[in-house]
């Protein structure tokens, strides 16, 4: 079974959308290890180094996802797991910003997914499907 | 009449309590210096003596049990793969079943690090890594390179449930002493403690106490049954939660002060409020844990690494002294006792800042976080803002005139809004010394063992 790390990153405490998307994964058939809300960088990494993990899922909902999502994948390759995959989604960055643009800062910042906002997560999970093989 | 008899080997002294369970009373308490080095029949004899020239004729005891931590306790290692999640679970179990843990690795072991194993001369590896059906080939990696190493001491596998068989297959192939138990964090910040716990206490019973002469006395007494810490925090527990009818004291802080360790227990839940987020892995409700670098004599000059040369100077202007040399006095004789009111002054000066420090690692931390949904609480650690007693016992505390002076810094003396340290507890001493004792006897009787420490853990 693969293992899905999801939780939602930075002071941002949003806990409904972070519940649904663990229902939906879970009954999708995969393993979702949800650290929740008010999570850093490091408790993503950790939790994902010790579940051996497939996907690192991050949600953000304030606006602050930029600052909070820098760093992240150099982090991941110092930590050992350099070749996880990692997806960000929510209201990621402040105000109406032009998505292509936002989605190529995500990008270049080594994310494989970045969702705008409103994307179901039934859309994601077509994407998961295809990364993960399964 | 049934008479029990109660021991703890200790590491300085062999302390031994006599106890009626008709009168639901103990009859005298007693100690000598513990013998180990040669035989610790000497020491516990002599101190049987005492116990019968003080109780004035010599009584029969129809159970004698003890608790040891004599020739340096239960020294363990801990390793796990993240320092966060299975490193500090593997430490916190060890903690539990009272050991020091003298080495805690991570990750993929090296070889230099086996071999500070063998140096430090550890008793018992907790080997962790992995949740359940999570990452294998780390913890897999570190069991073969111990197995490489020729370690032959005994190792706990309590990691990664996936990784067992493979772990079995490879003490066999080694001939390794190894025994594989539940995981201690089978999901991610979720602790399982209670299998790996029992194992080290089996491992103890079976194996260290023989190794390190204690196993001698087992014919002249019942069972060595516990390590020491283990009986303190067995103890701990049953006065806070109480049994059956006879109710317990709620929320509590033990706070233990030796020469060589400053030991810190707080029996409570992790929050009692419903506005904060707990972050991070789990917490016990009976918690320990052990300072090796701060204590009154062994541990001494861990006080003045803990301090900055500013401190130290502050220190030596405000109070008169030469701290420094107070320190260095301490750790060449460990076994002095004040001696006039300097040296007492000294030693409560020592004890307040292993108070202080040793509190300041065990408490949970609280930060306000600014969200655009408002102010929300974010909180790593036990909330001991509600604790209702602090409890001092060890003879540091138990000996100075100034209890309530040590036992204050484990308050929010500093006024540190993020540190939830007790607000505002009511200060009670272990004036006998019987908590290990009353921990070995709750094996026998709780109810009575609880009676007896409402009886004698007086307020100051």
């Amino acid at each position: 079974m693969k293992t899905i790390v999801i939780g939602v990153i930075g002071a941002d405490v949003h806990a409904v959308g972070n519940k649904i998307i663990e229902f939906t994964l879970t009954n999708a058939g995969y393993h979702v290890v949800n650290i929740g809300v008010l999570s850093s960088q490091e408790d993503f990494i950790n939790a994902a180094i010790e579940t051996d993990a497939d996907l690192i899922l991050v949600s953000s909902l304030y606006g602050h996802g930029e600052i909070d999502c820098r760093g992240m994948r150099e982090k991941c390759i110092e930590a050992g797991i350099a070749d996880i995959c990692l997806y960000v989604g929510g209201n990621i960055v402040v105000g109406k910003q032009d998505f292509s643009e936002v989605q190529r800062t995500f990008l270049d910042m080594g994310f494989d997914r970045v969702y705008p906002p409103g994307t179901p997560i039934d859309n994601a999970l077509q994407d998961i499907r295809e990364d993960l093989g399964e | 009449m049934a008479n029990y008899l109660l021991i703890d080997f200790g590491s300085t002294f062999t302390k031994l309590c006599a106890v009626n369970t008709e009168a639901e009373d103990i009859i005298e308490t007693a100690s000598y210096f513990t013998t180990v080095d040669t035989d610790i029949r000497t020491g516990y004899h002599e101190a049987l003596n005492r116990l019968f020239q003080k109780i004035g004729k010599q009584i029969d005891f129809e159970q004698v049990i003890a608790c040891s931590s004599a020739a340096g306790g239960l020294k363990m290692a801990a390793i796990g793969l993240v320092e966060e999640l299975t490193v500090e679970a593997a430490k916190r179990v060890c903690l539990g079943a009272g050991a020091k843990v003298d080495l805690v690795l991570s990750h993929h072991i090296n070889k230099t690090e086996v071999q500070k194993i063998v140096n430090h001369k550890i008793d018992i590896i907790l080997l962790a890594g992995g949740a359940d059906g999570g990452n294998a080939e780390c913890v897999i990696y570190n069991a073969r390179l111990l197995g490489e190493m020729g370690i032959k001491i005994p190792i706990i596998f309590a990691g990664n449930k996936s990784a067992q068989d493979d772990i079995s297959e490879i003490f066999n192939k080694y001939q390794m002493d190894g025994y594989i138990c539940d995981n201690v964090m089978p999901k991610v910040n979720v602790m399982n403690i209670d299998a790996a716990r029992d194992m080290i206490r089996k491992i103890f019973l079976d194996k260290i106490i023989e190794a390190k002469g204690i196993k001698a006395i087992e014919n002249e007494i019942d069972a060595v049954i516990l390590p020491t810490p283990n009986a303190v925090l067995e103890a701990a527990k049953l006065l806070s939660e109480g049994y059956l009818d006879e109710e317990g004291l709620g929320d509590i802080v033990v706070l233990d002060i030796g020469g060589a360790t400053t030991d810190m227990y707080s029996m409570c839940s992790v929050s009692k409020r419903s506005d904060v987020i707990i972050h991070g892995l789990e917490e016990p409700f009976a918690k320990r844990t052990v300072e090796g670098d701060l204590g009154m004599r062994y541990s001494a000059p861990g006080i003045i690494k803990s301090l900055s040369q500013q401190e130290i100077e502050f220190i030596n202007k405000e109070k008169k002294v030469d701290i420094k040399e107070e320190v260095e006095k301490r750790y060449n004789d460990v076994k002095c006792l004040p001696q006039n009111e300097h040296d007492e002054f000294i030693d409560l000066f020592l004890a307040e800042v292993c108070a202080y420090r040793a509190m300041h690692r065990h408490v949970g931390r609280i930060e306000e976080v600014y969200t655009p949904m408002g102010k929300v609480y974010n909180q790593t650690g036990k909330d001991l803002t509600d604790i209702k007693y602090v409890i001092g016992t060890g003879g540091a505390i138990i000996n100075t005139k100034d209890k309530e002076s040590i036992l204050k810094r484990t308050t929010n003396i500093l006024h540190n809004p993020s540190e939830l340290r007790p607000t505002d507890p009511i200060f009670l001493v272990d004036q006998k010394y019987i908590m290990a004792a009353m921990g070995l006897l709750k094996e026998k009787n709780p109810l009575l063992a609880l009676r007896i420490m409402k009886k004698y853990i007086v307020e100051i």
